[in-house]
């Protein structure tokens, strides 16, 4: 396994601690996500993002309130990295009509609408022709916005992929395509089921510009994302980029690990994105003890207000059970 | 009404001019799909079209279904209103992942946040030798799914009427072409617009025998309806137009007054619409029956080549007649 040298770049204090801040209420929330799953107040499928927070959090600096995200059934981080309020998150996964998705869509299916977030896509590679068409719309109707698709190593298997990519190279739409290779298809490792495993080389077949990032490193992330979002903005067409990170947890909660060893996870732990970021803002005098201290307490307390809040929360009537088949109003 | 009111048209034509009035109504609204473009449409239903409106707005795609009726339904959510051309039923069948899985699902599944307003039109049905991969009816397949709606338009009225109506609808509605019709040709008012999709009609009134059917298989009931007549026999035929929401209620108030009660139904028996009807009549007005309820189905094979073997896979005027002869002479 590579370890690139985390880049010694000067670091804006305030950025920094922003980013950290984000990664570390991701951890967090997961964290606390896993512990309710055990208490049974959460149930279905849980997938966890702990490990690759970086790719999240670094690929939203380069996103305006106008863009729109599509992200797959492991989207808690997106979601929470994008602005989704975390008690709206958590009651939607409680299953309660305060949440996001009055509790339809539970953990894999969370969508914002203020946030422009569109899921929450549970089918793998599903969410790729959706981008197209939303960044399609955005092109149609002269808006300068971006369309960025999140999807992983999995996804990038799938016929939707191809398709995606094909078309929106072939209208030069604004797709923002990034690729979170943490090297499982749920329990599949990407030499199992990819010919080419350098992911970033499927661009190359339909003349779409791509990079390969360390997403263990937000600010690599971050400064990678930026320069595709904005060639994407300029109307350059779509961009691929592809992070390479690794999730630490389980796949699911159902998923004893039979596929990868204990030294794999260690090995990939000692590359944690939190701690990147937290020993180099240290090293160049920018972070101490209080701000951590500070960072974790303001955190807590975002994880236990929204735990409270879905707790709080209150079932919707079964009368509404058909509600939103169609929708409420006549036409549009 | 004298013939300076109505105009001679066909199907295909009425099924153009509806396209072309939407373009012209609406600037969100656009055609996609495979060949819709240079080549006209694979059933030259948009022939002209390119050259009238542009390449944006009649897009030619690849060959991804999944892929561009995918991007229709993201452009659908991105405020356009698409219209999405498959050529035939059974390519759709590519793209069912992105029909059921999004289309179908995204309003309920994200809590009534997103809605999509997409329109898909695809030829279906037998009768032009295309053997078992271009000529099924899965009309009823289609409408097993809740959150989409179902149009089978079998006239020149409701060919000219019901795409605008669909384009108007705020969830995604599918519009089933069946491929025999395209060259039926006849007056129709020239002044002909939108129509209601919410409501069977009445195509020929009778007393004794309710006949229920779609597509192209009306004009064989409606065949058989004039051979009856001249054995005295008033079969009524109800063209149910729409086969999801079903509009049960013109079909049972018709069996109140006749008594009797045959399905049409070029899908194949088990699982079918049908079925479904049958078990409504069942369920609604089974003490109004005279007979039981009989059902002219397809067979239940792949759609053979060979013209004779064709066409004995269909239900045909003949077996109508035949069957409803057997209903009135038992339980006259």
């Amino acid at each position: 396994m590579p370890e690139p040298e985390m880049a010694v770049e000067k670091i804006e204090r305030e950025q920094g601690i922003r980013l950290l801040k984000m990664m570390v209420l991701i951890r967090r929330f997961e964290d606390k996500s896993a512990e309710l799953y055990s208490a049974t107040k959460i149930r279905g499928f849980l997938h966890l993002y702990n490990g690759e927070e970086a790719v999240a959090v670094g690929v939203m600096e380069s996103l305006r309130p106008e863009d729109n995200v599509v992200a797959t059934y492991r989207e808690h981080g997106q979601a929470l990295a994008r602005g989704v309020d975390a008690g709206s998150i958590m009651a939607e996964m409680y299953g309660k009509q305060e949440g996001c998705c009055r509790g339809r869509g539970g953990s894999m299916h969370l969508f914002d609408y203020d946030t422009r977030f569109y899921g929450g896509n549970a089918i793998v590679g599903g969410g790729l022709p959706l981008a197209v068409g939303l960044a399609l719309a955005d092109r149609m109707q002269g808006r300068q916005r971006v369309t960025c698709c999140f999807f992983g190593d999995g996804g990038a298997a799938e016929g939707a992929f191809h398709e995606s990519m094909n078309l929106a190279a072939l209208w030069k739409l604004p797709v923002f395509f990034v690729c979170e290779n943490n090297l499982y298809a749920m329990g599949t490792r990407i030499n199992f089921a990819h010919a080419v495993t350098d992911l970033a080389r499927k661009a190359c077949s339909y003349d779409i510009a791509s990079a390969s990032v360390d997403g263990m490193d937000v600010l690599a992330v971050e400064s990678a994302a930026k320069e595709a979002a904005g060639f994407v903005r300029a109307g350059e067409g779509p961009y691929f980029l592809e992070c390479r990170t690794y999730r630490f947890r389980a796949h699911s909660m159902f998923d004893a690990e039979l596929y990868r060893t204990k030294e794999e996870v260690e090995q990939w732990k000692r590359r944690d994105p939190i701690e990147g970021l937290a020993v180099r803002m240290r090293a160049q005098g920018l972070l101490g003890d209080s701000d951590i201290e500070q960072i974790e307490r303001e955190v807590a307390d975002i994880v236990d207000r929204s735990v409270a809040f879905a707790e709080a929360g209150t079932w919707e009537p079964v009368e509404e059970l058909t509600r939103f088949v169609y929708s409420d109003r006549k036409s549009v | 009404m004298n013939s300076g009111d109505t105009v001679k048209i066909t199907y295909r034509e009425a099924m153009r001019e509806a396209i072309r009035e939407a373009m012209h109504r609406d600037s969100r609204v656009f055609l996609m799909g495979e060949d819709v473009g240079h080549y006209g449409g694979c059933f030259a239903v948009s022939k002209g079209l390119l050259e009238e409106f542009g390449p944006e707005r009649i897009r030619d795609t690849p060959l991804s279904e999944n892929g561009f009726v995918g991007a229709g339904i993201g452009a659908a959510m991105g405020g356009m209103r698409p219209i999405v051309e498959v050529m035939t039923v059974n390519f759709s069948l590519l793209a069912l992942d992105q029909i059921l899985n999004n289309a179908a699902t995204l309003l309920h599944m994200s809590g009534g946040l997103f809605n999509v307003p997409l329109v898909i039109r695809m030829a279906t049905g037998a009768g032009k030798q295309l053997a078992a991969q271009h000529a099924h009816s899965l009309e009823g397949w289609y409408a097993h799914i809740p959150g989409i709606k179902v149009l089978t338009p079998a006239t020149l009225e409701d060919a000219r009427g019901m795409l605008w109506t669909a384009l108007e609808d705020p969830d995604p509605v599918i519009i089933f072409e069946n491929n025999t019709l395209y060259n039926m040709e006849g007056e129709l008012p020239a002044a002909a617009g939108p129509v209601d999709i919410e409501h069977a009609r009445i195509t020929r009134p009778g007393s004794d025998v309710t006949v229920i059917t779609y597509s192209a298989s009306l004009f064989k009931a409606l065949n058989a309806a004039e051979t009856l007549a001249k054995d005295g026999i008033e079969a009524e035929v109800i063209d149910l137009r729409t086969l999801r929401p079903l509009d049960d209620g013109t079909y049972l108030s018709s069996i109140t007054k006749t008594h009797r009660a045959v399905i049409v139904d070029e899908g194949w028996r088990t699982g079918s619409i049908s079925a479904e009807i049958s078990a409504r009549i069942m369920e609604n007005v089974f003490y109004e029956l005279d007979a039981p309820v009989e059902r002219i189905c397809s067979a239940e094979v792949p759609i053979p080549y060979a013209k004779h073997m064709e066409q004995a896979a269909i239900p045909q005027a003949e077996s109508i007649v035949k069957t409803i002869k057997r209903m009135v002479s038992v339980n006259g």
